[in-house]
């Protein structure tokens, strides 16, 4: 087996956050814990504290935001972290890029770590672009010389060239994103940790931004270490990922089962499988598959109850997403039988043949129509899976690692 | 399969050392000092109309009204042949230059939280950088002290008792001292702030309440003089023998002494690594306070 050059050793970190008003009753906390600490002891106040739980009131005034996380990651890897929000990635990222220190645990490194927590820190609206970027890279760690020998790159990068000896406060905020994000990009340090900077500037710079990342991290073998919401971006870079969930880490390993751990325990949590709008004001009553499993080309029968007697019903349509937010199939009755659909009962049965779907998640946002104007429309009413079948009827199941396809068609070769 | 242990560049822990200073760090961070300082003297008087100028006035200004009120008003005497004005001066730019050191790194960690809570560097480059602009700041001034300065010896009849002693070669450390304790001060302020915020109340005024006890607008020997009983809060304040320091370097008046000299050396070192100390340590957890 290979030798494995691990670069960043995180131990058992923690960090624990008083809530509540800092300020108040600190004083007597800090004499008390003076007080433990010159007759020897630890301090008392790192023994209580609660899991990280948001939505549950916790008994103490003593949070942990993270509690014993541990993971290694190799030279030239790309870990991705995801969670929730508050699960404790910022906090994680604070104490790796050195903002704040841990409250137990140790993290070892051999390279330089430079973070990204945000792009731009620093910038002075009075300063022009250029004397920006001199700031802004110096803040990030880089050296003049460096910064000089690669400004012309930089500001080609940004695409402020025409802007760029006049003072930021001038900029539109799309400017200024794009002038900080590449004096980011072109930082070099052995350890890059990224908090969701991504998501920043219009979907022309953003792709530039992913594609820069990409190289950053394969062509150079950088290390980086990806925080984000973006499944589809962290899904694109990285090369491992753990999932942070209450300030410990519940899972960890190959991206695309990071992912789906992270969705299938999202999913349990927010929204409930097989849901039904019961609401009597509702138009669209109930919508629930009628298989009791989805296959990968299996028929999908989808009923909908519907109270039609409330509108004159013209319309129903429906889009099916998968987790990264991209629709993957639009359904519409308007292409149907010239438009016609059967209002008389408060039934509506919708059935998808020989399904194109892959295996994963996927959720319903459906529309309702009367007359030309959307009546109803929810969201995220329907979550299914679909798991691996024998789509093509040749007696092999479908390889999803090979395949990464959104969608399936049937084919014949001559 | 495992590495060894030793080979780690560096190790992120709770462990706090008393003193946990990374000088080659600091060096490596050079170029940021300088581009803060650029910014600081780039930004402070962008879109005015008098720009720089703004920091000859300052001085000025408070020169002239001193000399009103103190030597033409009160008629406190600032020996013979020295002209008041000259000697208001004198007093006004060096203080100017210690208390606008203490007053801009006091509030070091809540005026950047915004930088510090999301990239790390040294944080001590910061109030540096505090000191070096404001250095600047006071070459300027000094500047207009000197041209004052020969204007009164070689234009006007009034200074004629006014002479440079060969001493001032040690003007740099004095101005280094300043520099340093009003850094030191401010450090120790600025740490203190992050958790309780009483202290941001205290410096405002007490800055100027201290001037008052710094021999900035009259001689000690007239103080002790004067008010002998109180005399030792002025005597033994570091300022004033920084100010009658550098009054006896530049215009040879000035009460010192040699065991008052190795006071203020002792006392600016002990406060400046008191600050850099507490600086330190409030640096690695200051976000979760602030």
């Amino acid at each position: 087996m290979k030798k494995k050059d691990i670069i960043l050793k995180v131990e058992n970190i923690s960090k624990q956050y008083r809530l509540g008003l800092v300020g108040t009753g600190t004083i007597s906390h800090d004499l008390n814990r003076w007080w433990y600490k010159i007759r020897g002891k630890g301090d008392p106040y790192l023994k209580v504290g609660d899991t990280n739980d948001r939505t549950s009131k916790g008994d103490s005034d003593y949070v942990w935001a993270l509690k014993g996380v541990d993971f290694e990651v190799e030279r030239g890897e790309v870990l991705g972290i995801i969670g929730k929000n508050g699960a404790g990635k910022s906090t994680l990222l604070k104490i790796l890029s050195k903002v704040t220190g841990p409250t137990t645990g140790e993290i070892k490194t051999k390279g330089r770590i430079a973070s990204l927590l945000e792009v731009g820190t620093g910038f002075h609206g009075e300063m022009t672009g250029r004397e920006n970027i001199f700031l802004n890279g110096a803040i990030l760690g880089m050296t003049k010389s460096e910064i000089s020998s690669k400004i012309n790159e930089i500001i080609e990068f940004s695409g402020c060239e025409r802007y760029i000896d006049t003072p930021v406060k001038r900029y539109s905020s799309g400017m200024t994103v794009r002038l900080a994000f590449a004096v980011a990009a072109f930082l070099e340090p052995e350890i890059l940790v990224i908090d969701e900077v991504l998501a920043v500037g219009d979907a022309e710079f953003q792709k530039k931004a992913i594609g820069k990342m990409q190289d950053i991290s394969r062509g150079e073998g950088r290390t980086v270490l990806f925080v984000s919401h973006n499944m589809a971006a962290v899904k694109n870079l990285c090369t491992r990922a753990i999932v942070l969930e209450n300030g410990s880490s519940s899972f960890e390993g190959e991206v695309e089962e990071c992912i789906e751990y992270y969705i299938s325990n999202n999913k349990n949590k927010e929204t409930k499988l097989y849901y039904s709008a019961n609401n009597k004001d509702n138009i669209l009553q109930n919508i629930e598959i009628k298989n009791k499993l989805v296959a990968s080309g299996s028929n999908i029968n989808i009923c909908f109850n519907l109270n039609v007697k409330a509108i004159n019903l013209t319309n129903v349509h429906l889009g099916i997403y998968n987790f990264n937010d991209e629709k993957v199939l639009h359904i519409s009755s308007e292409y149907f039988n010239n438009g016609y659909i059967k209002t008389s009962s408060d039934v509506l049965n919708c059935v998808i043949e020989r399904n194109p779907l892959t295996q994963g998640l996927y959720y319903v946002n459906v529309g309702v129509v009367s007359n030309k104007v959307e009546v109803e429309r929810l969201k995220k009413c329907l979550v299914f899976e679909v798991v691996n079948s024998d789509f093509f009827n040749c007696g092999i199941i479908l390889k999803p690692a090979s395949i990464k396809a959104k969608a399936l068609a049937e084919y014949k070769w001559y | 399969m495992n590495n060894k242990n030793s080979d780690w560049l560096y190790t992120i822990s709770p462990k706090k050392k008393l003193i946990d200073l990374n000088f080659s760090e600091i060096w490596r961070y050079r170029d940021l000092l300088l581009l803060f300082v650029k910014r600081d003297v780039i930004t402070q008087y962008k879109q005015t109309i008098l720009g720089p100028l703004w920091y000859f006035i300052q001085p000025l200004f408070t020169g002239v009204i001193f000399t009103l009120i103190f030597n033409n008003l009160a008629a406190i005497p600032t020996g013979s042949g020295v002209p008041p004005f000259l000697f208001n001066l004198a007093g006004i730019t060096s203080w100017n230059y210690f208390s606008s050191c203490l007053t801009g790194t006091s509030n070091t960690f809540k005026a950047n939280q915004g930088i510090f809570g999301k990239v790390y560097f040294p944080r001590v480059i910061t109030p540096l950088s505090v000191v070096f602009s404001n250095l600047l700041k006071y070459g300027i001034q000094l500047l207009v002290f000197f041209c004052f300065y020969l204007y009164f010896v070689f234009f006007s009849n009034k200074a004629t008792n006014v002479s440079p002693q060969f001493v001032i070669i040690f003007l740099p450390i004095l101005i280094l001292f300043m520099g340093f304790f009003g850094l030191g001060i401010g450090m120790i302020i600025s740490s203190m702030t992050t958790k309780y915020r009483d202290l941001t109340f205290l410096v405002g005024f007490g800055v100027q309440l201290l001037m008052y006890g710094s021999a900035v607008m009259y001689p000690l020997s007239y103080f002790k003089e004067k008010v002998p009983e109180y005399s030792w809060l002025v005597e033994y304040n570091p300022m004033t023998i920084i100010i009658e320091l550098f009054r006896h370097m530049t215009l040879g008046v000035g009460d010192f002494s040699i065991f008052k000299i190795l006071y203020v050396g002792v006392a600016v070192i002990l406060i400046f690594s008191l600050g850099l100390i507490i600086f330190n340590k409030t640096e690695k957890t200051f976000i979760d306070t602030v």
